[in-house]
């Protein structure tokens, strides 16, 4: 017999019991849908974070100063300035993995307007800061060096800043707003950025010169930089090596000893990323196993009834190996029944699926994201549950003796 | 007459049952050539049964050898078993066996299904075999819409849709009345004369009339085995002999 022909006398037979066939079938059907619409939110998730980390800036590193120790109390990362406007300039001049450098000081204050006020995040700011965090303004201009150099009073506002001083949609370029009493002139509005990866809302803020900002909101000493350098790599491939040129940069220039422990640290935003995605990965392959588990029970229920069937037709086994059914006749004709049972309820089940995937992406607002290599694989995986489960029964039915089946009432 | 299809020689066959061994046959010797027509008769248990799964291939003997066309069968392997019973043979069965809720047509293509035969050709020679057996208006009938007669005339085209040599058939009027039963034995009767040999295995001596030897075994021997004169079956009288006795 060729395979088409077993594949038609399968089918006929599994016809005939239509009801049966299909509730065979269900286990396997639920658990490939499981298994698709488990990856699929799983997946989901990992692009929602990859999407809001890319939102942060791609290839950035944040570079904080060291801690204080006062009294046996360490002041955490940041708490004491050790890094200084010269090590930025040498970041910028001697690192060649490094594309953009620039400060960020933060503040919390008050900014006032003509009638509201709202107190938000003040952040100084070199231009480069727009560049490594890839975020332009969406009306106005943005800080340029020559307000740095200038120390002029200006300021660029973030959305939200913008709707809760003047309004939504509301173009406040050209108004005036006090911050700790100074007058500031508003040049720009930084186009929305959503949120983080954590959930702050990183429109809620307000850029200016940092020249600007160690003068009138914050003062400090002037060598050192009282906040942070943010740095963007040259490409993500530079990642590593700006980290390690920095590292060895300022271990130099703070003339630390090989023994010695840094007095700054690097925080790499793509390891942050590539932690919580695999923390999303293990979710995932957890979801999906406990998915399996379902279609290896429908592949049990497939076992049941295949043998359920043998036992039924041992009468028509014995009269096909009467007529000249060899056993390996029968037994691809009772594999075939199996695999045809659990690849029609792969083949479903990826339907309904995808089906369920796109429902909870539509009205659960879920990110949902399909993996063509997962259907491929569930779709196999089932197939393989039918060869697994269906050759004991299939095996059964062509080791019968033909005589006793034909006897077989 | 012709060359010897059969050939039997001293075959026995032991089953276990726990720890008795029975003794289905103890020594048989036989010699059946082509187109001969046998009757094998015998009680119950007489190991009548026993010999035909033998000579039919779908059992082998426990000693003994048995040469079917030349070839020797009793060291055979199943697939090899397979393929005699599906080239070489041909089968009829008392409870006629045919494949429920499948058609007539269907049933006969069966053996040519596992000759692995085109569906063109397989169904142009089950339709062949369907009108020899008198049913060419009936091929697409059910087992359950046709008569016990008309469903062994299905099981007959089955047997001789593959052009077997010998056709096998295990009490084929056991269960047809008297008048089918002649009809029956008319059809073998003329397949016979296409040159297909014909074991008969049956318990009714009236059926056995219409053979041209009788085999007759007892506790696993052959008893007697004789010629006779052929009993031409006749469907006429068998009609008349009917419709005297008030059976429509």
């Amino acid at each position: 017999m060729n395979p088409i022909q077993v594949l038609r006398v399968a089918i006929r037979a599994l016809l005939r019991n239509k009801m049966r066939s299909f509730l065979t079938t269900l286990g396997v059907i639920i658990g490939v849908s499981a298994v698709i619409a488990m990856v699929a939110i799983g997946e989901g998730a990992k692009a929602r974070v990859a999407e809001s980390f890319a939102s942060m800036g791609s290839n950035i590193l944040i570079v904080l100063s060291g801690s204080t120790t006062s009294g046996g109390t360490r002041g955490g990362f940041g708490s004491m300035p050790t890094l200084t406007w010269d090590d930025l300039k040498a970041i910028r001049a001697e690192s060649s993995a490094v594309r953009y450098a620039a400060p960020q000081l933060r503040s919390s204050a008050s900014v006032i307007s003509e009638d509201q006020n709202w107190g938000t995040s003040i952040n100084g700011v070199s231009p480069e800061f727009f560049s490594i965090k890839d975020w332009p303004v969406a009306s106005g201009s943005p800080i340029t060096q020559s307000d740095i150099e200038g120390g002029t009073k200006v300021v660029v506002l973030g959305q939200t800043v913008v709707e809760k001083l003047y309004g939504p949609s509301a173009d406040p370029v050209g108004q005036t707003v006090r911050i700790k009493n100074f007058p500031f002139q508003v040049i720009g509005v930084a186009a929305a950025k959503g949120q983080t990866a954590m959930g702050q809302d990183q429109d809620d803020v307000v850029f200016m010169p940092y020249s600007t900002f160690q003068a009138k909101i914050q003062g400090g000493l002037q060598k050192f930089i009282p906040g942070i350098i943010m740095v963007s790599a040259a490409s993500s491939g530079d990642v590593e090596r700006a980290e390690k040129q920095i590292t060895n940069l300022l271990r130099d220039r703070h003339h630390i000893a090989i023994s010695g422990d840094d007095d700054f640290s690097i925080r790499n935003l793509t390891e942050m990323m590539t932690a919580q995605q695999e923390g999303l990965n293990t979710i995932t392959s957890l979801l999906a196993s406990i998915a399996a588990v379902s279609l290896l029970v429908g592949g049990i229920g497939i076992m049941n009834i295949m043998l359920v069937s043998v036992t039924e037709r041992t009468r028509e086994i014995g009269i096909r190996m009467a007529v000249g059914a060899r056993p390996r006749d029968v037994l691809a004709q009772f594999l075939v029944e199996a695999l045809a049972l659990s690849c029609f309820g792969g083949i479903i089940g990826v339907l309904l699926g995808i089906f369920a995937a796109s429902w909870l992406a539509n009205h659960l607002s879920w990110p949902v994201l399909i993996r063509a290599d997962i259907i491929v694989i569930a779709v196999s995986f089932s197939g393989l549950v039918g060869v697994v489960f269906g050759l004991y029964p299939a095996l059964k039915a062509s080791r019968l003796d033909p005589i006793d089946a034909l006897r077989f009432e | 007459m012709a060359t010897a299809l059969i050939e039997v020689k001293h075959i026995a066959k032991v089953y276990r049952m726990g720890d008795v061994e029975v003794h289905a046959l103890r020594d048989v010797t036989l010699t059946i050539s082509e187109g001969e027509s046998v009757a094998v008769m015998g009680p119950s248990g007489s190991g009548k049964s026993t010999l035909m799964n033998i000579l039919g291939c779908l059992d082998r003997p426990t000693s003994g050898s048995y040469h079917l066309v030349g070839e020797e069968v009793s060291t055979l392997d199943r697939n090899a078993l397979a393929r005699l019973r599906n080239r070489t043979l041909g089968f009829v069965f008392q409870s006629f066996n045919l494949l429920a809720r499948t058609s007539a047509l269907e049933n006969v293509e069966l053996p040519l299904l596992y000759a692995g035969l085109s569906g063109r050709e397989r169904h142009k020679r089950a339709r062949e075999a369907l009108e020899r057996v008198g049913l060419g208006d009936r091929i697409h009938h059910h087992p359950n819409q046709m008569s016990g007669g008309q469903q062994q005339r299905v099981a007959i085209a089955r047997a001789l849709v593959t052009h077997p040599r010998l056709m096998v058939a295990d009490e084929p009027t056991g269960n047809l009345d008297s008048r089918t039963s002649v009809e029956i034995m008319a059809l073998f009767q003329e397949l016979g004369r296409s040159g297909i040999t014909l074991l008969l295995v049956t318990h009714e001596p009236d059926i056995a009339r219409y053979a041209s030897r009788v085999v007759v075994m007892r506790d696993g021997l052959v008893q007697t085995d004789r010629q006779q004169t052929v009993l031409v079956a006749d469907v006429a009288a068998a009609a008349a002999e009917a419709a005297a006795a008030g059976i429509p």
